[in-house]
């Protein structure tokens, strides 16, 4: 031991695969797993008549138990430690993990382009894999895996794209303006500066992606490509909204979920009772949105930290509760249906029926479903991009410094004046009422709402999408909403496994990035020069 | 060093219980503006929390505390307002013992918190600055001007853009000054602020808060255990042990007092001569 | 008064089960601090060995229902703490010391991680079991309304003072009862003097666990159908049983699921079954506003 870490001190330790210890660990590890499994697995409990009978089954509970182990013994020799991390370190010199990387991004890139510009390629090769596993189940397993990836890899191609062509529009522009920087950085630094540079259009490269996405996915996957974008944008908007509460005010919200329905019960009722129009119900579910993050910011102004999460979470599940058994209000669990479809101006999207001129009609276009999912899925941007930029503005003025002061140190806010309650308050009225807007906007799309829209299953989906993608960070919601939901979407071929898959990925991301996926802190103000806060100083906040 | 004039703060026989613990007994004494007041005793005496009262953090048992501040007629009765009241209408200013800065925000941004009040009245309780109006973007830039005097005057202008947090200790305890100088205050209460600080670090605290009184005629209440520190800046030294005061004067007057020896030698008052004779003074 | 006498009865043996698992979340929050999310449905799994057990031994043979029960019981708090185990092994251990949400978030995971999958192996069907204690004693009866005390009810009631008695013991007088206090105040320190702290929290898990699958075997009993979705409203309902009670303590959990158990069977008895819920998290806000650290919790002194 003793040599080793002096030998760890000289240039490289080269630390011999200790194979005995790892099997060891996959003993162990596989035999707990068989504890684990021996029950839940080896013995199914099949609903007979008259009873349960019991299906045995053990050969599945022995064989996954051996799994566990093997992937252990594995992880433990090729990643922990041993020949992977051996391999890692001594084999690649510095920064040839990067340069693989980077080699993988450019032929991710490369195929994705080439996909992307030849139609029809995707398809070609999935036909030529086909052909070389002969049977049925590889092909089909085949397809898929081209299938998936050829989505991932488009993705890759179009995002990088439109960094490189924003970045290089950027340069022409301001090469016809003088320079704004005196100091020309040296050779040295520029390279590395162009790549912080085009780091840079990431956020700008999605905003275009998001504005063309409807002529991008253009095709047969069309309606189904805007349905998830629209999905993705609606938890997008509502992460953003809690964000302002847990990220921002450092306020632990378990609730938000209520907030959303109000929102979706707001428009539903205004708009079935009343017959107003999107756009006038969706200022009004938004106050009321706000109205009821008031109300349940005074009883809770006091509480900290898990108490504040308990209570909120009762708020939320009381709401739903509320709206399951008001019959006379909310019709109870059968929901309300029919809530006004959007229009255009005036102009109904429908087909046939009703008074008034049809969108198709007027534009004297053939008539296509398509149409009004196109005008949804740019409502819903637009909402966002107004959460959004709001939510940017707010961070920037005295309210929002008020709130991140608030989470990082209560007892100093108020030694500077800071009225710690207004403060709290106006947090939980303005997450609120983004999630209000976006529960208006989810009324309207689906047309449909009940409260088994509105469970904690909802909540803490949001809560994981502000907090894998980093608190307080505005990109970071958009990484991690992209992640979750779209990854939800991309596994749909797996159904059963679906859900599995998707707690899993929520466990191993935040063991993997416990601050997020994007930690830093961008300063609301700069004197001389921007630098990001790393995400270890900013604190969580207590309540 | 002004010796007329009524004084800034005035304490009024306050009483602090924690259920049975009588942390502050009967305590009367005042700061006049333009001094620096220094409130010392042994650990445990009710220092905090003498300055727990006054800052709001605690509503005392009993008593009184006035402050008079320059812009208003009548004297406000810091007893009976909120902590954050205190702080933005009365003009008053803390430092924490155990420095409480926004570690997670840069060093300007935690002196843009401080000036909270009157930037969110410029933003028009954030509509005005929603909307981006040049009065907001104004108001701002005076805001980061005035920061930025203060950050110059205390030598952390070149770290204004860094974390909080990312500071070497006396530089935060100096931001700590700082911040609460730009609440604009009408009376520095600092806890502590030469704790953990070197002797040079601590000779130039000593400079910066005379610098205050004087520049600023700023009144300064001060905790301080180091009698460097306390004897070299003081103008009127209040001692506390076992939550009353035992002594209240000049530096030198609390210098040569018995009780005061006594209290922080842990004697009685008769032995002193005895302990003193002893550690050869 | 019958009617009372009888809701009574009813809320006690709710509130049993609900302390029991409440226990499970208050000694994890008293050690390391953090909301184990994923304990209901640790309680559900624990049902479920329960049920699996009970058909296995009942298969295998044994006949006499006191001997069943005793092997249920070791067979399925066993096989429940080593899930308890795991879960902080995986979930928990490698976050611990990060910040306070990065846990929260796993726990939600693994929540979600052992919901689907029990739906998978189990599949979602709710599973029935026939009444395995039967009979009962009629307390009073008036005629026109008769209180009744069922057995199955009393080995409910029974089993918890029992467990709750014994965990106190070890909590006060046992060496890891002392190495959890110690750890509970400051973990670093216990670790200097030898405590070996990552022990001690597996074990508060374990038992934690296990009361949960002692709850989990009662509910089985007592309500005859579980499913894979039991352990959620469960978890919440013990979640704000141990927050009610003071979060960290132990006779605090205990008193706040009885708290919830009476207040859910006494609103259902005389106002409404529909509100009942609403009603706990109500009493639970109103609490809160009064003791924000709960009943039994130690109140928290705001250092300035």
């Amino acid at each position: 031991m003793a040599e080793g870490v002096v030998m760890a001190t000289g240039a490289r330790s080269i630390e011999a695969p200790d194979v005995g210890e790892a099997l060891k660990q996959a003993i162990i590890a596989s035999g707990i797993a068989l504890i684990l499994f021996i029950a839940i697995v080896g013995i199914k409990t099949e609903n007979a008549q008259g009873g349960l009978a019991l299906i045995y089954r053990f050969g599945a509970a022995f064989s996954l138990a051996a799994t566990v182990g093997v992937v252990r013994f594995l992880f433990d020799l090729f990643v922990w430690r041993g020949l992977g991390r051996e391999i890692m370190q001594r084999w690649l010199p510095a920064g040839t993990l990067g340069t693989v990387m980077t080699a993988l991004v450019i032929a991710a890139y490369l195929l994705g382009a080439y996909y992307f510009i030849v139609p029809g390629s995707r398809l070609a090769l999935a036909e030529t894999l086909s052909d070389i596993f002969g049977d049925n189940e590889w092909r089909s397993r085949s397809r898929i895996f081209v299938e998936l990836t050829g989505q991932l890899v488009i993705a890759v191609f179009i995002v990088l794209s439109a960094m490189g062509i924003i970045m290089a529009l950027r340069r022409l522009f301001s090469a016809a303006i003088p320079a704004s920087r005196e100091a020309v950085p040296p050779a040295a630094r520029a390279e590395k500066t162009t790549l912080a540079e085009f780091g840079q259009q990431f956020a700008p490269a999605l905003l275009v992606i998001a504005v063309i996405l409807p002529v991008l996915v253009a095709g047969p996957q069309q309606r189904y490509a805007l349905d998830t974008a629209i999905q993705i944008l609606t938890y997008i908007m509502l992460g953003w909204g809690l964000n302002i509460v847990v990220g921002l005010a450092g306020l632990l919200d378990l609730g938000y979920v209520a907030f959303y329905a109000v929102g979706a019960y707001s428009y539903a009722l205004l708009s079935t009772s009343f017959g107003w129009s999107f756009w006038i119900c969706l200022p009004l579910a938004g106050i009321l949105a706000a109205f009821w993050g008031i109300m349940l910011g005074f009883p809770v102004l006091r509480l900290r930290g898990d108490y504040l999460a308990i209570v909120t979470l009762a708020f939320g599940e009381m709401i739903r509760i509320l709206l399951l058994n008001w019959q006379s209000l909310t019709n109870g669990p059968n929901g309300i249906s029919q809530i006004p479809k959007p229009s255009f101006f005036g102009l109904s999207f429908d087909r046939f029926g009703g008074s008034g001129t049809k969108f198709h009609e007027f534009f004297g276009l053939q008539y296509d479903a398509v149409y009004r999912i196109i005008f949804l899925y740019y409502i819903i941007l637009a909402l966002a991009l107004m959460v959004n930029f709001a939510s940017q503005r707010l961070r920037r003025l005295p309210i929002g410094r008020a709130w991140e002061a608030l989470r990082e140190d209560e007892i100093a806010c108020r030694s500077l004046g800071i009225n710690t309650v207004t403060t709290k308050l106006t947090a939980f009225a303005i997450g609120a009422m983004f999630g209000g807007f976006a529960g208006s906007f989810f009324a309207m799309r689906q047309g449909f709402i009940s409260p088994e829209s509105f469970t904690f299953h909802e909540s803490a989906l949001i809560l994981a999408i502000v907090v894998l993608g980093g608190l307080g960070s505005q990109i970071g919601v958009v990484v991690a909403a992209v992640a979750l939901i779209g990854s939800s979407e991309f596994f749909r071929d797996l159904e059963d496994y679906r859900m599995l898959i998707f707690g899993a990925s929520m466990v191993v991301i935040m063991v993997w990035r416990p601050r997020g996926l994007v930690s830093g802190r961008a300063p609301t103000v700069v004197l001389k020069e921007h630098k990001v806060i790393s995400g270890g100083l900013v604190k969580e906040g207590a309540g | 060093m002004s010796e007329a004039g009524p004084p800034i703060l005035q304490v009024d026989h306050v009483t602090m219980r924690f259920g049975g613990l009588v942390a502050v007994d009967d305590l009367s004494f005042a700061a006049k503006p333009r001094e620096i007041t220094a409130i010392i005793g042994p650990n445990g005496a009710g220092k905090t929390t003498v300055f727990n009262c006054i800052t709001g953090f605690y509503k005392p048992t009993e008593g009184m505390i006035q402050l008079r501040h320059p812009a208003h007629p009548e004297p406000f009765l810091l007893e009976r307002m909120e902590d954050h009241e205190i702080a933005a209408r009365a003009g008053v200013a803390r430092t924490f013992q155990n420095i409480r800065l926004f570690s997670g925000m840069t060093v300007l941004e935690n002196l843009l918190v401080a000036q909270h009040g009157p930037l969110n009245e410029a933003s028009f309780f954030s509509f005005a600055g929603l909307l981006g109006l040049k009065r907001y973007r104004k108001a701002e830039a005076e805001a980061v001007d005035f920061a930025s005097y203060w950050l110059e005057k205390l030598g952390l202008i070149d770290r204004a853009d860094d974390a909080a947090g990312d500071l070497a200790y006396g530089d935060q305890r100096r931001l700590e000054i700082a911040r609460s100088m730009c609440t604009r205050p009408v009376i520095l209460c600092l806890d502590e602020p030469a704790a953990g600080l070197n002797p040079r670090e601590s000779a130039g605290l000593n400079d910066t808060l005379r610098w205050i009184r004087d520049e600023h005629g700023l009144a300064i209440l001060l905790i301080e255990h180091d009698m460097g520190v306390v004897m070299g800046i003081s103008d009127h030294i209040v001692v506390l042990d076992y939550g009353r005061k035992i002594a209240d004067g000049a530096p030198e007057f609390i210098r040569n007092d018995p009780t005061v020896i006594a209290a922080y030698l842990g004697v009685a008052e008769d032995e002193v001569e005895l302990v003193e004779a002893e550690v050869g003074r | 008064m019958e009617y009372f006498l009888q809701q009574l009865i009813n809320g006690i043996t709710l509130g049993s089960i609900y302390g029991l698992i409440a226990i499970g979340y208050t000694m994890v929050y008293g050690i390391i601090g953090m909301i184990n999310f994923a304990h209901g449905d640790i309680f559900m799994i624990g049902a479920f060995m329960a049920l699996i057990s009970f058909l296995l031994v009942v298969s295998l043979g044994v006949t006499s229902v006191p001997l069943a029960l005793m092997l249920v019981l070791f067979f399925s708090m066993l096989l429940t703490a080593a899930w308890g185990w795991t879960l902080e092994r995986v979930a928990y251990r490698p976050l611990r010391a990060s910040f306070r949400l990065a846990p929260l978030i796993t726990a939600i995971g693994m929540s979600i991680v052992l919901q689907n999958f029990v739906q998978l192996t189990q599949d979602a069907r709710v599973k029935p079991l026939p009444p395995v204690i039967t009979g009962g004693h009629i307390l009073t009866d008036t005629g026109t309304f008769s209180v009744s005390l069922s057995n199955i009810q009393i080995v409910i009631i029974l089993t918890t003072t029992l467990l709750m008695a014994a965990f106190s013991f070890i909590i006060a007088k046992t060496s890891l009862g002392r190495q959890q206090r110690a750890c509970e105040q400051d973990s670093t320190m216990a670790a200097l003097l030898g405590v070996n702290v990552d022990r001690v929290i597996s074990l508060t898990f374990v038992m934690g666990a296990s009361l949960a699958a002692v709850a989990g075997l009662m509910y089985l009993l007592y309500y005859g159908v579980i499913d894979f979705f039991i352990g959620f409203v469960a978890g919440i309902k013990a979640f704000t049983a141990a927050v009610l009670g003071g979060i960290g303590s132990l006779p605090g959990a205990m008193l706040g699921g009885l708290i919830i158990g009476l207040i859910e069977v006494f609103w259902a008895g005389y106002f409404s079954t529909e509100y009942k819920d609403v009603a706990a998290f109500s009493i639970l806000a109103i609490v809160l506003i009064f003791f924000p650290s709960g009943l039994l919790g130690k109140p928290e002194i705001e250092k300035v």
